[in-house]
């Protein structure tokens, strides 16, 4: 039996997972200690737990415990990569570069850095979504001091890639941040193999808890550092101040160890879901996929349906069916996904879209009706839609001057 | 956002889709909006010719819930009016309506162009002097 509403829309934020609660709630009442606590067995109980959940979250992207920094989530991280590096290492180059089809969280630090004298050079992605390696070695110059390249992309789930821009971050000697938000928990991440040097990551992305995220600062080969951007009693090896959210931090632990022993077998499950949605959605008449269709999350696919608008779309499901569109009607600009226009999306097809995320809990029989319900609704819009009519008629559409406003 | 009710029953079942035919001389047609802005509206008006009263009135929308609600409120509200009537008809009475929240005011914009564009081409096809205003129409 289908119980509504179908949550598709894993990569705005997930369920927790009823086994990370689980973990979680002793800390919020027995064991409510401050980690930081030196002195009696409440401090100790807390810096026990918070020192275990520190080696399943190294654990899961190949890390070693005291690489992990607690955050509140990924834009903190975002800011403390960023900033931090451009603080440390100010005397190297004040030189970033990073793409245009990153998270806000990491441009619009990137543009902050503009404001307080820094440099950026915002690489233009390929009609896939991923970046053009060559173009990216040629940015480079003595004073790059770091590449910031997200590991996934949270609107089209297309996969950078990672160990070839690591290997030509090395070969300049450039740090290399990763926001691998998307990616971590729901594909193998390795600092190593994939050499990361920074990476910010999120506990709320893979069924933990909203508000704790974590930074992987690299200690060997090379040792970095970043400038604190919250200052205080100095905790998180001096990187980021303030008490340790013990409850989150636990479940995000927990989070992490079950991503990793159940991956393999999840995504396996999920992506043949995903496979499923997206074969049948893409079967409907002018629909596209937007992203690379190879390098790919495995539970996210992202699909325009010409002269239908997104939002209009969503209406005809959305109190059963939780998805999310890249047009922004209700934004003041008017203006849609500036990740599908980076792909070189017409607006008008930036507008017809929508994206899906599978999670741990979607069920074949959620996607069927998915399927249907979507499949339905685009064709019941495009009976009323001036567009497919105009289409269907053979108008060039690009022939009429059409009021802008 | 929640929509209000009205705005989904018109969507869900909205009046009056559907094409007129615009090589007859009673029929004006307004074609407003852009692909590129999320929206367009096409409106249409067929004009009892002795009367000066509207009969019919269709239209067709590519845009949000809010839009093809504004369109389809229009659509109902022209019917049996004259076509200097028709002009009358303010944005902000949709808005209030629908119940529309400020973000989807432009929706109501659009309706209000798209009347007075279908109007101004009846009067253009009929000898009648197009009447001015502010937006910019083109059909």
């Amino acid at each position: 039996m289908l119980n509504f509403p179908i949550y598709l829309d894993h990569n705005a934020t997930t369920p927790c997972d009823p086994r990370v609660v689980d973990a979680m709630i002793p800390y919020f009442t027995n064991s409510f200690g401050n980690a930081a606590s030196r002195n009696h067995p409440f401090g100790w109980q807390a810096e026990e737990a918070v020192d275990y959940a520190r080696e399943q979250v190294a654990k899961l992207i190949g890390a070693d415990p005291k690489e992990i920094i607690f955050t509140s989530g990924a834009t903190e991280g975002d800011n403390l990569a960023i900033k931090g590096v451009f603080e440390m290492y100010a005397s190297k180059g004040n030189h970033i570069i990073t793409c245009n089809i990153e998270h806000k969280a990491v441009l619009d630090t990137c543009k902050h850095i503009e404001k307080e004298g820094g440099e950026v050079t915002y690489l233009k992605v390929l009609p896939n979504g991923l970046i053009d390696l060559a173009e990216l070695e040629a940015a480079i110059k003595p004073t790059t001091i770091l590449i910031a390249l997200m590991y996934a992309n949270n609107e089209i789930g297309t996969i950078m890639p990672v160990q070839e821009i690591s290997a030509i971050a090395k070969k300049h000697g450039v740090l290399f941040f990763s926001d691998a938000v998307q990616a971590v928990g729901k594909i193998p991440v390795d600092v190593n193999k994939d050499g990361i040097d920074i990476m910010a990551f999120t506990a709320h992305k893979m069924y933990g808890p909203k508000g704790v995220g974590a930074l992987y600062v690299r200690r060997k080969n090379p040792r970095v550092k970043v400038t604190a951007q919250i200052d205080g009693g100095g905790h998180e090896r001096g990187m980021r101040s303030g008490t340790l959210n013990v409850p989150g931090i636990v479940g995000f632990g927990k989070a992490c160890e079950i991503c990793r022993t159940e991956m393999a077998e999840e995504t396996a499950r999920i992506s043949k879901l995903r496979d499923k949605l997206q074969n049948a959605l893409l079967q409907v008449e002018e629909s596209y996929l937007n992203g690379d269709k190879e390098h790919k999350l495995p539970h996210v696919t992202n699909i325009s349906f010409k002269y239908v608008e997104g939002e209009g779309l969503m209406m005809g499901f959305n109190k059963n069916i939780a998805v999310s569109s890249g047009s922004a009607c209700t934004s003041a600009s008017l203006e849609p996904s500036y990740v599908l226009k980076a792909l070189g999306l017409g607006d008008d097809l930036a507008h017809s879209s929508l994206r899906f995320g599978l999670g741990r809990y979607t069920t074949e029989e959620q996607i069927d009706y998915t399927i249907e319900q979507v499949t339905n609704t685009v064709n019941k819009l495009r009976d009323m839609s001036p567009l497919w009519e105009m289409y269907k008629e053979g108008v060039d559409m690009n022939s009429i001057e059409w009021a802008h406003h | 956002m929640a929509y209000s009710e009205k705005v989904i029953d018109h969507y869900q079942n909205p009046k009056n889709v559907g094409t007129l035919d615009k090589g007859k001389v009673n029929v004006g047609t307004g074609l407003v909006g852009a692909p590129e802005c999320g929206d367009v509206m096409r409106l249409q008006i067929e004009v009892d010719e002795t009367t000066g009263v509207i009969k019919d009135a269709k239209f067709k929308t590519f845009g949000c819930g809010s839009a093809i609600a504004s369109s389809s409120l229009a659509t109902e509200w022209l019917k049996g009016k004259s076509i200097d009537e028709a002009m009358t008809i303010d944005n902000m009475t949709i808005v209030e309506e629908l119940n529309l929240p400020p973000v989807k005011i432009h929706c109501s914009v659009l309706a209000e162009d798209a009347i007075k564009a279908a109007v101004n081409d009846y009067r253009k096809k009929n000898g009648l002097e197009e009447i001015k205003f502010d937006e910019s129409v083109i059909h």
